[in-house]
């Protein structure tokens, strides 16, 4: 809501206080302002002008050559707009003149003829464009006749004025009219209100004698007031008028049109003005519309309706859609002489689900869909009445044809002092109470410590006592209240032991130097099928897709994390930063059922994802690429600091490298997988090679076990035995080792690979895998026999197993 | 012989002296203390001797024999400290050399900040929850005082992925959840942190996805003055003890009366520059008092429970702490950005 303080003038005392002020309080009280316009801050030294004579330049076609009486002197001003012309009075701009965009005027020559000044435009004075009226779009701006020489126009034009913008939250729909801003101010300065004339001199005739009101659906339509005006002359509105509409963000048309937006700015009460004579008939009805009704609208656009939709009709066609927008039949224009004036009060749901269905959001359309002041409908038709009399020179018929079932009465709302104490924090007497009630124009009756309040109508927002509490401590001020702690039993605050967990992971990975990252959960159809987790594609039936996703990229819930991390990598690939190592823990969203009625499961899980090189040191010629084994030492880490042992088993992944690809198990349950990226996923994201992980966290967190008992340190000598086999090039070392482990029985306490080798001395398609095996008992000395009956019974195993014979 | 075993000694002694290396005192040591050597020599000469002064010359040569090989010693110790500062001189290494460089990661600056207000609240007995980012249109509208027809739900459009079910638009949810839980059976006081959704077009200040911190404390006697001093106190140690706060009213369906809270501006100090656009305060949160609809719904009597609620944006404070110019930036994971923030504070 854009709110003229020169308009608002109009009804409070506000010049003893300045616009930065005030607007510091009304933010403070309760409606913030977005901000302060000062339309010709900078102009100076523009007024009024009587143009003598008009003549076409000697030397150019299209300009002409003025002479301007400015009051005190007579100017000479060479003029290049279409419509200027003799006996104009208008805004002239003096040598020495400051204009928008600091635009100083000089005297000059043009085409070898002097020209002291300028003669302005609107758009010249630093009105924008959609605001010019249409009249003078193209040209100069005319006064009326009646507008002083000499006088200063930047005033006349309401260009002084300063401009505050309200940011209104959807309760404060009161204040969507000058004369709700005007008492939201009035409690804050504690000032009185000048109420505008509502009064006019009516004529004999009676509106009921024009025209009948029947109404179908009062639930959707409480009140309908027709009001007649007739001998209307359509003209331009008073210059003061059209000026706050501009200021108000409203582009003047005619006398009868100004006059209904001014009233909807005035009241914040919708009219719609209809052109009687082409109304139709002598009835109005207020009815549902018809299925697939039609109705041609004032933007001449064809609207189809529905039941939703609540019309006006003449008994036959519909002429308006409610509170939305009137037809182009009965459309008020230059030939119209007796207008028939709405002031209604429409359902706002009704009228929400018409502006949504035509697209049509109006200055109307919002403040019928808030709900107007049921006090103020007639009284708005009112004052229109008095405005059309004064300025389009109507005659009133006296009278309203009318459907009236509206509850106007005001609501009820009790609180007691103490209560409100209580919930503020403060120690707020009866009387001071009592001063901010007044001060808001609210009616009250006390009764020991007890208000009984009587909200006005235009108040729709208080309703409960905790709206009262409001009212009472934003006039209180807020910056009045104290400050204190929480009396209430004090508790330890704290995290629980799987959000620590969480961020120890985080840091684990982080001293393992991965950077954390954070992608998008939203992603493209296409890339949730990538990269996902073995035990993941067993349970999603589909992935879930939003119902109306604004693009394609971000329109299905992830399966995995790493598609984005991938696109994270690229993104920093193209600006040339290719040594990247990211992770990041976050959800994933898993539905069993084909057609999503529930809420899908969120996993907890961490993935990571890496590229170009881990170590480069380049002077000792030291440069490490990530590999899968980096990756692989990496998840080791995790899981010794978790406590599990997990598995690894060669696996295929949609996306992932056939070859280098390991699905990870913790019990013989799936919990995720680790290896390089597919290289044609590779290429279209632009990556060399990546290597990937990612991890179901919430099963991990379930069986980890972190309660590190104490382990006597062994007081007896352990036994290191090498083995060193030889097998197919196709057999996992793992497997082997899993086998050794088994075979060793009890004594071999860690088994672990330390030499790999294929080549020279072995055979074709053979390579050589070597051990070292750690034999303990932590209660007695080893003897060497039990080592060796070990050892025969690991060779005897692993050559059943694998064929795996020892290396000569 | 006497005469003989003196010389010897100062012939020795003058010998080691000379010696400048490890292999001479070797060489010296056989020659003057072997077995084949001259002291040796004379003492094997002693059975000429008589009984008396048969002890006399072999105690004589022990002292002989001892004050040689202690002077070898000596000298032995020195020449070898000489030998190990030259070996040691030809290990020089050039010390101005980079060292091999060791990977270090770091948190992303969200999750910083985020743990920071986190680790604020736990300090003032606050716990943390979590919850689903795919919520029920029952707990991330109705259960906070926002019914389907609610013309506020205009202003957080979703993502839904049916009627029933959407992205959740604040991590309120999380709130009514955990008050449903209790049924007013004990006092509330967490906080819940996590992503957000809403139908935003990303752009410098727009992102479809970002982060909410929102707090709730729900228990008898609530007051609206310890929101302001909650508040006041998170508000100081995040952003620093010189830092004033503001209220100011605003509207949410979920709480009443709402507040708005706005931080004095770092640049100004309250005075109006151009980074809070000339009006001193730079707003940070919302919040208010527990709407009782919410409460009575969530099965806590209103009229014997009150609570304070408030939420904020991590980016926002990101952004405000550390100028980060465009939302986007915590997104797309620019590594000249997250290593930024990676700096010990
Ligand atoms: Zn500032």
């Amino acid at each position: 809501m854009f709110v003229s303080l020169n308009w608002l003038k109009n009804y409070i005392d506000i010049e003893n206080i300045s616009t930065e002020d005030l607007a510091e309080r009304i933010t403070k009280t309760g409606i913030e302002v977005e901000g302060i316009e000062y339309i010709a801050e900078q102009s100076t030294n523009v007024v009024v002008g009587y143009v003598k004579k008009c003549e076409q330049h000697p030397n150019a076609d299209k300009l002409n050559l003025c002479q301007v009486d400015v009051g005190d002197e007579e100017l000479q001003i060479i003029c290049g707009a279409p419509n200027i012309a003799q006996g104009q009075k208008v805004a002239v701009a003096k040598p020495g003149a400051v204009l928008p965009g600091n635009f100083k005027i000089k005297k000059a020559k043009l085409r070898g003829v002097e020209s002291n000044g300028m003669i302005c435009s609107l758009q010249e004075l630093g009105i924008e464009e959609k605001f010019v009226p249409k009249d003078v779009a193209e040209g100069i701006f005319v006064f009326p006749n009646d507008a002083e020489v000499g006088a200063d126009a930047l005033q006349l034009l309401n260009l002084d004025d300063a401009i505050i913008e309200l940011g209104l939250t959807p309760n404060r729909s009161d204040a969507l009219s000058m004369l709700g801003v005007a008492y939201e101010v009035a409690a804050i300065l504690d000032v009185p209100i000048r109420f505008p004339e509502e009064n006019v001199k009516t004529a004999e005739e009676q509106a009921v004698d024009y025209v009948s009101v029947k109404v179908e659906d009062s639930d959707a339509n409480p009140y309908y007031g027709a009001f007649v005006v007739k001998d209307i002359e359509i003209g331009p509105s008073p210059l003061w008028m059209r000026n706050y509409l501009i200021a108000a963000g409203i582009r003047p048309i005619n006398n009868v049109v100004d006059i209904t937006n001014y009233v909807l700015l005035e009241y914040g009460q919708p009219l719609h003005a209809f052109d009687f004579d082409k109304f139709g008939s002598k009835e109005i009805v207020v009815r549902r519309a018809q299925q697939d009704e039609k109705i041609q609208t004032l933007d001449d656009q064809e609207r189809t309706l529905s039941s939703e939709h609540l019309v006006i009709t003449n008994g036959q066609e519909p002429t308006a859609i409610a509170g939305v927008m009137g037809g182009a039949e009965s459309e008020v224009s230059e030939q119209t002489t007796t207008v028939l004036l709405e002031a209604a009060y429409f359902d706002p749901k009704v009228v929400r689900i018409g502006s949504k269905d035509h697209g049509l959001r109006s200055e109307s359309s919002i403040r019928f869909e808030k709900g107007v002041d049921p006090n103020r409908v007639k009284s708005a038709g009112m004052r229109a009445c008095q405005l059309l009399s004064q300025y389009a020179n109507g005659t009133v018929l006296s009278g309203v044809a009318e459907f009236d079932e509206l509850d106007k009465e005001e609501k009820t709302v009790e609180f007691s002092s103490s209560r409100i104490n209580a919930r503020l924090g403060t120690a707020i007497s009866n009387d001071e109470m009592a001063d901010i009630l007044r001060k808001l124009n609210i009616n009250y009756k006390l009764n020991g410590d007890t208000f009984t309040v009587h909200v006005p109508t235009r108040r729709q927002d208080i309703t409960i006592f905790e709206d009262m509490l409001e009212e009472i401590a934003r006039i209180y001020g807020y910056d009045n209240l104290p400050y204190t702690l929480p009396q209430g039993a004090s508790q330890a605050g704290g995290l629980t032991d799987l959000q620590q967990l969480k961020r120890d992971i985080k840091q684990y990975f982080e001293s393992a130097g991965l950077m954390e990252s954070i992608t998008y959960s939203l992603t493209s159809q296409a890339r949730s099928q990538l990269l996902v987790s073995p035990e993941v594609k067993e349970k999603a039936v589909t992935p879930v897709a939003l119902s109306m996703p604004m693009s394609e990229e971000h329109s299905t819930l992830r399966l995995s994390m790493l598609p984005e991390l991938l696109d994270s990598l690229a993104y920093n690939t193209a600006r040339k930063q290719s040594n990247l190592a990211y992770y990041e823990l976050g959800t994933i969203f898993l539905s069993e059922q084909e057609q999503v009625t529930k809420q899908p499961e969120e996993k907890l899980r961490a993935a990571g994802a890496l590229t170009g090189d881990w170590i480069t040191h380049p002077w000792q010629q030291e440069k490490r690429q990530v590999d899968f084994y980096l990756v692989k030492g990496i998840l080791q880490g995790l899981f010794e600091t978790l406590n599990v042992t997990a598995e690894y088993k060669q696996t295929k992944i949609d996306g992932m490298h056939p070859g280098r690809t390991a699905q990870i198990l913790v019990g013989g349950t799936s919990i995720g997988f680790l290896g390089q990226v597919h290289p044609k996923l590779q290429k279209d994201f632009d990556l060399k090679d990546t290597y990937v992980f990612d991890l179901d966290l919430d099963y991990l967190f379930e069986i980890h076990k972190n309660e590190p008992s104490f382990a006597k340190i062994p007081r007896y000598p352990s036994v290191s035995r090498d083995i060193a086999l030889v097998v197919e090039e196709a057999v996992h070392a793992g497997d082997v080792q899993a086998t050794i482990q088994q075979a060793g029985g009890e004594l071999v306490k860690d088994v672990q690979v330390f030499d790999v080798y294929q080549g020279e001395h072995l055979e074709d398609g053979k390579k050589s895998i070597a051990f070292n095996l750690l034999y303990l008992d932590p209660e007695r000395t080893l003897k060497d026999e039990e080592v060796e009956e070990s050892y025969q019974a690991i060779l005897y195993a692993v050559k059943d197993a694998h064929d795996a014979e020892l290396r000569g | 012989m006497k005469e003989r075993l003196l010389e010897l000694q100062t012939e020795a002694l003058a010998k080691v002296e000379e010696a400048s290396t490890l292999k001479d005192l070797q060489d010296i040591r056989v020659a003057y203390l072997g077995k084949k050597g001259p002291i040796t020599e004379v003492l094997r000469g002693m059975g000429k001797l008589s009984k008396e002064e048969r002890p006399v010359i072999g105690e004589l040569a022990n002292k002989v024999r001892e004050a040689i090989a202690s002077e070898l010693d000596n000298k032995k110790e020195h020449l070898e400290a000489i030998e190990l500062e030259k070996k040691l001189e030809a290990e020089t290494i050039d010390v101005t050399l980079p060292g091999r460089p060791v990977q270090v990661g770091g948190p992303h600056l969200l999750t910083s900040i985020v743990e920071e207000i986190e680790d604020l609240f736990i300090g003032m007995g606050f716990e943390v929850r979590e919850g689903p980012e795919v919520e029920t249109d029952y707990y991330n509208f109705e259960a906070l005082n926002l019914p389907k027809d609610h013309p506020a739900r205009d202003m957080q459009d979703s993502f839904y992925i049916t009627e029933e079910l959407l992205m959740r638009t604040h991590t309120s949810p999380v709130q009514a959840r955990t008050m449903g839980e209790y049924q007013g059976s004990q006092p509330v006081k967490m906080i819940c942190p996590g992503k957000v959704y809403r139908r935003d077009t990303d752009d410098a200040t727009h992102s479809h996805q970002f982060t909410q911190v929102e707090g709730l404390y729900v228990d008898k006697d609530v007051r609206m003055s310890d929101l302001k001093g909650v508040l006041n106190r998170f508000a100081k140690q995040l952003f620093g003890e010189e830092r004033e706060i503001r209220l100011r009213p605003s509207f949410f369906p979920f709480t009443e009366p709402s507040v708005e809270m706005d931080i004095s501006c770092k640049v100004c100090h309250g005075h109006g520059c151009s980074v809070c656009k000339g009006t001193g305060w730079i707003e940070i949160l919302g919040g208010g008092m527990v709407h009782p609809r919410v409460l009575e719904m969530a099965g806590y009597d209103s009229n014997e429970y009150s609570g304070f609620a408030f939420g904020m944006g991590p980016e926002r404070i990101a952004m405000l702490k550390y100028g980060v110019d465009d939302i986007r930036h915590f997104y797309t994971n620019d590594v000249r950005f997250l290593t930024q923030y990676h700096k010990a504070k």
